[in-house]
Parts: structure tokens; sequence; C-alpha cells
């Protein structure tokens, strides 16, 4: 019977694995840590981890190579990818190539404290094991649909402008969201830049990246009155904002058609 | 790099081609020499001919009519006399038989010649019956040994005649058709000296051509070919140790000429160019030590940010300790901030630029610090021209432009509320007042850029000045015709200034010109391909002429004013203003904002101009060319 355990963390950084750890204990996860990716490999083979979150720039393999690893490896564990270079192609690029999530450095208790719980819950809702026991009605994402990794998805309209939202997983990880915050309309947003913040029952503000750049033209209103919008129907009368794109077919190249995910 | 004088003086073109001219200058005049000599020849030698037929036909006449009677001494006297003369080698009389029977040498008479003796060969040959000849036949030239002169004789047969036979001596019968010959030879010494001469004369022709042929190919080829060559091999030279503000002088029209000109072409680029990696060189490295900050403090600073942010969750008790913690959480945060900003500025990448409605952009940019605005209770009041066409150029980045300035002047004003004008104009500019001058040089191509002096933010233009004893420097603005110069001395009025070139100290006052103005002095600066900047150099007056320019006519822009009644810039910062990492908000700001600005603007070969006056308030001016 293998070990279980609640996160692993990989780092080259004591400091940081240190910092992750202490948060951990106060919340009660049981947490593992390796200093580069190889030896985090054999950890995972030898111990079942509820999530990872790993550095990029590591010594010998990388970040994304590492992700990679685990998808050749066909291991589903929730990863959340971390770095001291926070640019928007290295968070771009840690969605689509499987990150659950992109948490720049450094962050503070409350910002890894969301995100871990929001990725241990993402862990148990798609967990096979599961799945009998909870009730959960999966939404799809419409077939025309493209998504930034999870938690984003996007919507060609036909004038021009495009519609964002979050993705009915995303929504399903986080508990009973009781806040929508938006940013003001004519705001210019780059991809994978946080663009509304969700407060969650039990205290966690979490950001949302968005899938396209641009300007915004307009947030959905009727979430503020009416937020189980965003729960019911997140594909269509929960959407977040409508967008005039930047650069949408330079950005297409980093999205996930949701046909794909049938 | 072998220097022009290392190679050989046979294998120069001067030489090649003097040789190659030469000679056929040599070919030429020897064939015509040739030819005209051997006409000369032919010429002199018929009129020989003529004289000796004519003479061997006075001989004859003369003779005639002793021979009729028979008086033989009188016949030998009359060719003994006319024998006298210097150019007759001889006269002699021979019978059928070919005995001499009267010669002007007396020793011959009594000889007999053979038949195949010269005289008589023309007559006998082939055994063929004597007939009436030909002068040319009768003419023979012939030499009596190898080293005397050239002689010529002339047979004249004497013919049987009716008073021959009919005669009282009865010497010749009735039937005999040549009764015997007249052999007149003359010398042909005077004739051989005369072609010799001319020959002569032909061989000092052709040295005399050759000699001036090669002289003035020597001396043209010198001109037209060496020296520019000269100066393109020492301008390859000069480039190739680095000077790339190196231009060749005026070479003239011709190929070396257009050779020199799309070489000056070729270096400017190359300058350009390099001065283009420079700074993506800069931007690169700055790029990768950014990136090395961000990874190396983002770390320790999670640290930070964790614990104190963990800390201040477990101390909610305590609010002195909470007081501290916040603070430490904060400044993180600023950190964070900081070092984003950094990776942003390292990301900078080339501008992608489509036609763009400048007006839009500046709204866009107004309706992202709208909010600012009011909170910091200043009065925005824009005048955009909505006639300006659309300029070619990256939205983002000149959004990114207008949205700096914005913060700027924001920043500026403070919290004591104040205004900001934004207008957008189309300007139709004069080049004066609006042309940058980013190359001069010196006579002797001294570079005269000098970046570590700025006027209003570029480059200046650095002389050496003396007056009165006083040597000094001054910097030219490098705008042409603002005139905001820079005197490190101080003029005395009316003393005589002089201006060199730092590095070499070659004067830079034209002698020939005077300024239309005052009369005084002018001085003159080479820009490199685009003519030459001339100004009055008493300083008196604000004269300045840069015809290249002025040729061009006005350039279209459009111009984007951005200005705000804020805290001013003091003078000594204006010219640092566009530096990385100057910046005069202290903890607040990175020092990046205006070089960004600059370094887009620049990107667009755009200029962007900032007026400022401490306590009232800071414009900046940014033209962007409708090409």
């Amino acid at each position: 019977m293998k070990e279980e355990l609640d996160i692993l963390i990989i780092d080259d950084e004591q400091v940081v694995i240190d910092s992750i750890k202490r948060i951990c204990d106060i919340n009660n996860y049981k947490v593992d840590f390796a200093l580069d990716a190889e030896s985090a490999l054999l950890k995972i083979n030898q111990k079942i981890f509820r999530i990872i979150i790993s550095d990029i720039m590591m010594p010998g393999m990388d970040g994304f190579q590492f992700l990679n690893e685990l998808r050749n490896k066909n291991i589903d564990t929730p990863v959340v990818i971390t770095s001291g270079y926070s640019t928007i192609e290295n968070a771009v690029r840690s969605l689509y190539s499987g990150a659950l999530d992109f948490i720049p450095k450094p962050f503070s208790f409350d910002e890894i404290v969301s995100v871990i719980k929001r990725c241990i819950k993402y862990g148990e809702l798609t967990d096979p094991s599961t799945k009998n026991t909870t009730s959960i009605v999966h939404v799809p994402c419409p077939v025309k649909y493209y998504r930034l990794g999870y938690s984003c998805w996007v919507n060609e309209l036909n004038d021009g402008s495009v519609n964002i939202g979050a993705t009915d997983i995303f929504i399903k990880t986080l508990e009973n969201i009781r806040t929508v915050e938006f940013l003001e309309n004519d705001t210019m947003i780059n991809q994978a830049e946080p663009i509304v913040k969700l407060i969650a029952e039990d205290g966690t503000i979490n950001q949302l990246y968005s899938a396209v750049s641009g300007r915004i033209i307009e947030s959905n209103q009727k979430i503020l009155s009416d937020i189980t919008l965003l729960e019911k129907d997140p594909y269509f009368a929960g959407w977040l904002y409508r967008i005039i794109p930047g650069q949408l077919d330079l950005e297409m190249s980093m999205l996930t058609p949701c046909s794909s995910d049938r | 790099m072998k220097g022009l004088n290392e190679i050989g003086i046979y294998k120069r073109i001067g030489l090649k081609l003097t040789i190659v001219v030469s000679f056929t200058a040599v070919v030429i005049i020897g064939v015509y020499s040739y030819f005209n000599i051997k006409s000369q020849n032919d010429v002199l030698l018929s009129e020989v001919e003529r004289h000796a037929n004519q003479l061997s036909e006075t001989v004859k006449n003369s003779t005639r009519y002793s021979m009729l009677f028979n008086e033989r001494e009188q016949i030998q006297e009359t060719i003994m006399t006319i024998g006298k003369d210097p150019t007759i080698y001889d006269v002699r009389i021979l019978n059928k038989e070919g005995m001499i029977i009267y010669s002007r040498k007396q020793d011959e008479i009594g000889q007999m010649l053979d038949k195949k003796a010269e005289s008589c060969y023309a007559c006998h040959a082939e055994n063929k019956p004597l007939e009436k000849l030909s002068m040319k036949d009768r003419t023979r030239i012939f030499k009596l040994h190898p080293d005397s002169t050239r002689i010529m004789g002339i047979v004249n047969p004497i013919y049987n005649e009716k008073s021959c036979w009919q005669s009282d001596c009865h010497a010749h019968s009735k039937e005999a058709t040549v009764l015997g010959v007249l052999d007149v030879s003359i010398s042909l010494q005077a004739i051989d000296k005369q072609l010799q001469e001319n020959q002569m004369r032909v061989f000092l022709f052709a040295i005399v051509s050759v000699i001036s042929i090669g002289l003035i190919i020597g001396l043209f080829v010198k001109k037209w070919i060496d020296k520019p060559v000269k100066e393109l091999v020492n301008a390859t030279n000069e480039v190739a140790l680095g000077n790339l503000n190196y231009a060749i002088t005026d070479l003239g029209n011709d190929e070396l000429g257009y050779l020199a000109k799309s070489f000056n072409k070729m270096i400017s680029r190359l300058d350009e160019t390099r001065l283009q990696l420079v700074q993506s060189d800069k931007m690169a490295s700055l790029g990768r030590l950014a990136a090395g900050v961000a990874h190396e403090i983002n770390n320790p600073l999670t640290g930070v940010l964790t614990y104190s942010s963990f800390l201040l969750k477990r101390t909610k008790d305590n609010p002195q300790m909470q007081e501290d913690l916040n603070v430490i959480v904060r400044e993180t945060m600023r950190s964070r901030e900081i070092v984003k900003g950094l990776l942003d500025f390292a990301r900078q990448s080339t501008p992608k630029k489509h036609q763009v409605d400048i007006n839009e952009v500046i709204k866009r940019a107004i309706s992202v610090v709208n909010n600012q605005l009011k909170y910091s209770r200043i009065n925005l009041s824009t005048e955009l021209n909505e006639k300006i066409p659309k300029v070619i150029a990256d939205a983002n980045q000149i959004q990114q432009v207008c949205l700096n300035l914005l913060l700027n002047s924001i920043d500026a004003i403070g919290t004591e509320g104040g205004s900001i004008d934004i207008k957008t104009n189309l300007t139709s500019l004069p080049p004066k007042g609006n042309t940058q001058i980013k190359s001069a040089v010196c006579l002797k191509n001294h570079n005269l850029i000098y970046k570590e002096f700025k006027i209003g933010g570029l480059p200046s233009i650095q002389l050496k000045i003396k007056s009165n004893g006083v040597e000094g420097f001054m910097n030219l603005d490098p705008v042409y015709g603002n005139n905001r110069h820079f005197f490190g001395i101080n003029l005395s009025k009316n003393s005589s200034i002089s201006l060199n070139c730092p590095t070499c100290d070659i004067s830079l006052i034209d002698k020939n010109e005077k300024c239309p103005e005052c009369g005084g002095p002018v001085y003159k600066i080479t820009i490199p391909n685009q003519g030459y900047l001339a100004g009055c150099a008493s300083f008196n007056d604000n004269w300045q002429k840069w015809e290249f320019i002025d040729l061009g006519g006005d350039r279209q822009f459009v111009e984007i004013k951005i200005k705000d009644s804020g805290c001013g810039i003091p003078q000594e910062n204006i010219s640092k203003l566009f530096e990385p990492f100057f910046s005069t908000k202290g903890q607040k700001g990175t020092g990046l904002g205006l070089a960004i600005v600059w370094g887009i603007i620049d990107n667009h070969n755009g200029t962007i101009d900032v007026e400022s006056e401490v306590g009232k308030g800071t414009t900046f001016s940014i033209k962007l060319p409708l090409v």
C-alpha cells in the first residue's frame, strides 16, 4: 500500500519549500518535497500525492519538461506551477502544458492557500473513485469554445468581439462564491492576466486568468445580482466579460479547443 | 590589411594601362611609319629614275652628232664632262658585244661585260631578243659591295636608225636593231641619307609620343583613379578600425564617385544597424539581467511574503504587531511590482505596426486613468483634431506612451488637484527646429556628436572653442535651427572666436563665407551624406543654414501634446529624463517609464520634446511622422 500524502513541493530553493510547508502545516496538509524534478518523479512512483506544486526553473529537468513527463506517464495529479520569472508567456505556457494553475512568486499566504484548496478540490472532483459518491453534474464545455488550461473559456461572437467566462470545473472547485469583483470597462487585459476576483465562502480570493488579451467592453452585471448564474449556466448566461480581442489569431495557438474534451 | 604602397609598382593599374596604351601607340606609329617611309622611298626613287633617264637621254642626244661623224674623242670628252657631276657614279657606252667603248672611268674602256652582268641582264635575260624596254626594266639598284652606298643604273639602248647606216663611216649595218647601250649610274647616297634621317625622325617621334602618352595617362590615372582609390582604401581601413562615422568626401560624378557615394550610404546604414544592434543587445542583456534578478529576488521574497502574511494571520490580537507586519507585507508587495515592471521593460518587443487612429489610442489611454484623475481632482481637457490621418504605428506601444506620460502628469500634480490638456494636431513643419542632427564630422571626418552632453535630451555636437585666449568646449544644439547652445567658457562681446574639432584641432570656420545677418564669421560642419550645416560663429544672432534639409521642404507630423499643471522638472534633470533608471519619484518609481517612452517613439522615427518650468508645469510633445 502506497503512502498517501496531500502535497508534493518541487523547488530548488529551500526557503520556498519551507514557506509552503509552513502554510500547509497550519492547514494540516501532509507534505513532501523534492529539490529537483527527477527526484520528484521518483517520489511520485513511491507515494500518492493529491496535488503537486512545481517551480519552472530548476537544475536539470524544468517545470515544463516535468509536466510533459507526467503526461507521458499518464499521471493526472493536478499540478500548480509557480515561478519567480513570472512572465505572461510562462503563465500561458504552463496552463497550456497541462498545469491546473499558475501562481507567480512571491505569493502571500492567502494566495497560495486558495490555490491549494482549489486544486485539491479539483482532484476530488475528477478522481474516478470518488465520482460515484459525490453528486456532481458535469456541464460540458460547448464544442465551439476554446479554453486556457482548465479555468477560462472564450467564445467568438459574430461581431468580432468574444465572450469569456469561467469553466464549470473551475466554478465547482470553489465552495459557494459569495462575491464577484469585475474590472472596469475599457481596461486593457493580457492573456493569462487575472481578470476577476471570486471570493468564496471560506474567505479565499480566487483569480481567474483571461484566455485572451484585449479591451473589456462589457461585464456581466446580472452575475452581481444572481451569483448562482455562474454555477448554473457557466457557458451561456454565466459569461463574465465581452472583450474586443487584441490578437486572437496569435493567442489561439495557446488555447485548447473544447471539442477535444469529448 | 595591405596598404596601397605595398602593391608592387609593376602591378599598378596606372603602369599597366600606360604600357598597354604605349604598346598600341608604338604599333600604330610603326605601321604608319613603315608605309610612310616606303612610299617616300618610292617617290624619291622614281624621281631619281626620271632624273637619270633624262640625264641618259641628254647624254644620248649630246653625243648623237659626234657619233654620226664618228668623233670618238668628242664623245669621250662629252661623257667625261657630264660625268663630273658628284651624284653621277658612272656614264658609259657599251657596244652590242658588251665591250665598254666610252666611260667616265677611262680604265674601264675596252673591258668586256658579261651579258649576265647587271646592266645587261634586263635585255638579255632568258636570251630574249632586244626590244623596247619599259623604264622599270631599264633601271636597277645595286651595291658594289655590301657597305657601299646604293647606286641606281639606267640603261638606254641606242637603236639603229637610218642616219646611222647611211653615215660615212658605215660602221653599222642596216639590219642591226640595237647598236649599243648607254649606261648611266647615279649614286643614291643623298636619298639614302634623307630616308635615314626620316627614319630617325619617326623613331624620335615614336619615343616622344610614348613618353608623353605615359605621362598624360599616368597623370590622369593618378587624378581619376589613384586618388579616389586611395581615399576608398583609406575609408575601408577606417571602417575596419571601427570608425563608422567616416564619410568619403565628394569624389566627383564618375563611377568611382558613385562608388564612394554608395560606400557612404552603406556605412551610414551599417552605423544605424550597429546602433540598433547595440540597443537591442543592451535590451537583451537587460532582459537577461531582469530575468536573473526576478528569479533570484522573487524566491527570497516568497519567504518574506509568506512568513509575514502568515504572521499577520496569527497575530490578529496584537494590533501593534499587525501594524508592523502590514508594512512588511505592503513593501514586499511593492518589491514584487517593481520586479514585474523590470520584466515588462525587458520584454519590449519590436513594434507591430498598423494604421492607427491616434485619437482612439489616446481615448483608450485616458479611460484607463479616468478613475485616478477623478481621485486626484484633475481636470482633463482634450482637444483632439478629428481630421488627423491615421499613422503607421503600434497601437499598444503608443497607448503605453500616452499612459506613461499621463501617469507622470498625475504624479507631478499630486493631491492638490490641477489640470491636464491633451491636444492632437496635424502639423506640417519646416525642417528648422524639427530636424535632429544625428551625425556630424569635421573636415578630417572626426565624429563631433557627443553623447555624454545632451541638449533637449539629444546628444549634442561638441566643439573646441577659443575666445580671448580662453579655451574650452561648447555644445551646439543638435536640433537644426534651435540654437540652444551651451558654452563652456564665457564669451566676451566682439572678441574673435575660433571653433575647432576636439579630436584633430582642425578649424571649423569657413573663411569664404560671412554670416548674412551680422557679417561675422561662419562655421561649417559636415553632416555625412547630407551636406553641410553652416551657422553664425560669432553667436550674435541665430543664423543657421542646412541646405540639404531645407531643400527637402516641410514634413508632416501628427503631434500629441500632453500639458500638465504639475510641479515641473528642474532644468538639470531634463537632459537625464529619458535615461533608464533615472527617477525623481524616489521609492515610488523604477526609472523606466520615460526610457520606455523614448524607446518607443524612437522606434517609430518620431521625436519627443519636453518643455518644463518648475512650479508651473510640463509639456511633452510627441511628433509621429506621416510616411
